[in-house]
């Protein structure tokens, strides 16, 4: 993650790719990616989901901001962060937004069967006091890794 | 972990499109995307409750098109506005019936051409409508919309909030739904 360092970053854990409903939370951080990058964020999803799976997946929504496969050893990351489920093998429904400095300055865990929107995330890079309008120094391009 | 509550802001204002008595004592508030397939299944679904609520409900309807995934859901937003603002209230509620009637007709069916039709059927100029989408006249507007959403704490299409607050439960199930409305207002006290 120091690669991240210099700029706000969103850290969004999902449960899974091809969730069965067209604004899912991935395609509704996609949406909001101008508004972001308006606050100099980068926004990385991460799953259990494979780089394959994810690559589809970002392919058939039209993602333009990098997923995370937390694929092996699985749900390290997760577990790392607090936010791993281990009867469901996935991850929790998990935001952190963490700042220039790598430190996580927001953290919020959602029921896992309910989209917790954006209105947490941009609340939070607000509280940041990031001056916006600059772009950050990562641009979140790439497909999934 | 934070506290995180949703809630709509703006509180709905005059410039809304609203159908129903204006001090009805519950106000249902959707956001939605005439391209997505679940608000096209939702709209019959807010009719029904309409007939069965009458002048105890205010509805409506904010816009959050989600053009990543549905390229034509931009411009029916747009076409629906400037149905709005040349041809009034009654039309714009034609309009929004229109666009997801004919959503599912073909894949193309909120093409600008057909979005000129809807509106000519919705008793606007369907040329008019198209200028007015050609020069961009209502984007900052469907902008806007969008945004108030994602502050609100929009998270897909539809959404909707009832007495400004997220509601999380099942609007398929028309009875469920209703009843969730039906609660709100015998307690209008809850209104924000």
């Amino acid at each position: 993650m120091h690669e991240f360092r210099g700029a706000p970053l969103i850290l969004a854990f999902y449960p899974a790719d091809w969730s069965p409903v067209c604004g899912d939370q991935m395609t509704l951080y996609n949406q909001v990616l101008p508004e972001f990058r308006r606050l100099r964020a980068t926004i990385l999803g991460i799953s259990v989901d494979g780089a394959w799976c994810h690559s589809a997946f970002s392919s058939q929504r039209n993602l333009h901001f990098p997923l995370l496969a937390d694929f092996e050893p699985k749900g390290a990351t997760a577990q790392a962060y607090g936010v791993y489920r281990a009867h469901e093998g996935t991850t929790e429904r998990a935001l952190f937004v963490i700042d220039a400095e790598g430190i996580i300055r927001w953290s919020y865990v959602s029921p896992v069967g309910v989209n917790p929107g954006a209105d947490g995330i941009l609340q939070a890079l607000e509280a940041l006091g990031t001056p916006p309008g600059a772009p950050a120094t990562t641009d979140g391009k790439g497909k999934a890794r | 972990m934070s506290l995180h509550r949703s809630s709509l802001q703006p509180a709905v204002h005059a410039g809304d499109h609203t159908a129903g008595a204006a001090d009805a004592p519950v106000t249902l508030v959707e956001y939605g995307d005439f391209q997505c397939p679940h608000c096209a299944r939702a709209h019959p679904v807010v009719q029904e409750i309409q007939r069965r609520m009458g002048d105890r409900l205010r509805f409506v309807f904010r816009n959050f098109p989600l053009t990543e995934v549905h390229p034509f859901a931009g411009h029916a937003a747009e076409a629906s506005e400037s149905v709005a603002e040349r041809a009034g209230s009654a039309a714009y509620w034609a309009m929004n019936h229109q666009l997801f009637a004919h959503q599912a007709d073909s894949s193309r069916a909120l093409a600008d051409r057909h979005l000129a039709e809807y509106a000519a059927t919705s008793g606007a100029s369907g040329e008019e409508v198209l200028a007015d989408i050609a020069a961009g006249r209502f984007t900052e507007r469907v902008a806007s919309d969008f945004m108030s959403g994602v502050k609100s704490g929009v998270n897909g299409t539809p959404t909707f909030f009832i007495h400004g607050e997220r509601f999380d439960g099942n609007w398929g199930d028309v009875d469920e739904f209703a009843a969730a409305l039906e609660d709100a207002a015998s307690s209008p006290e809850a209104a924000r």
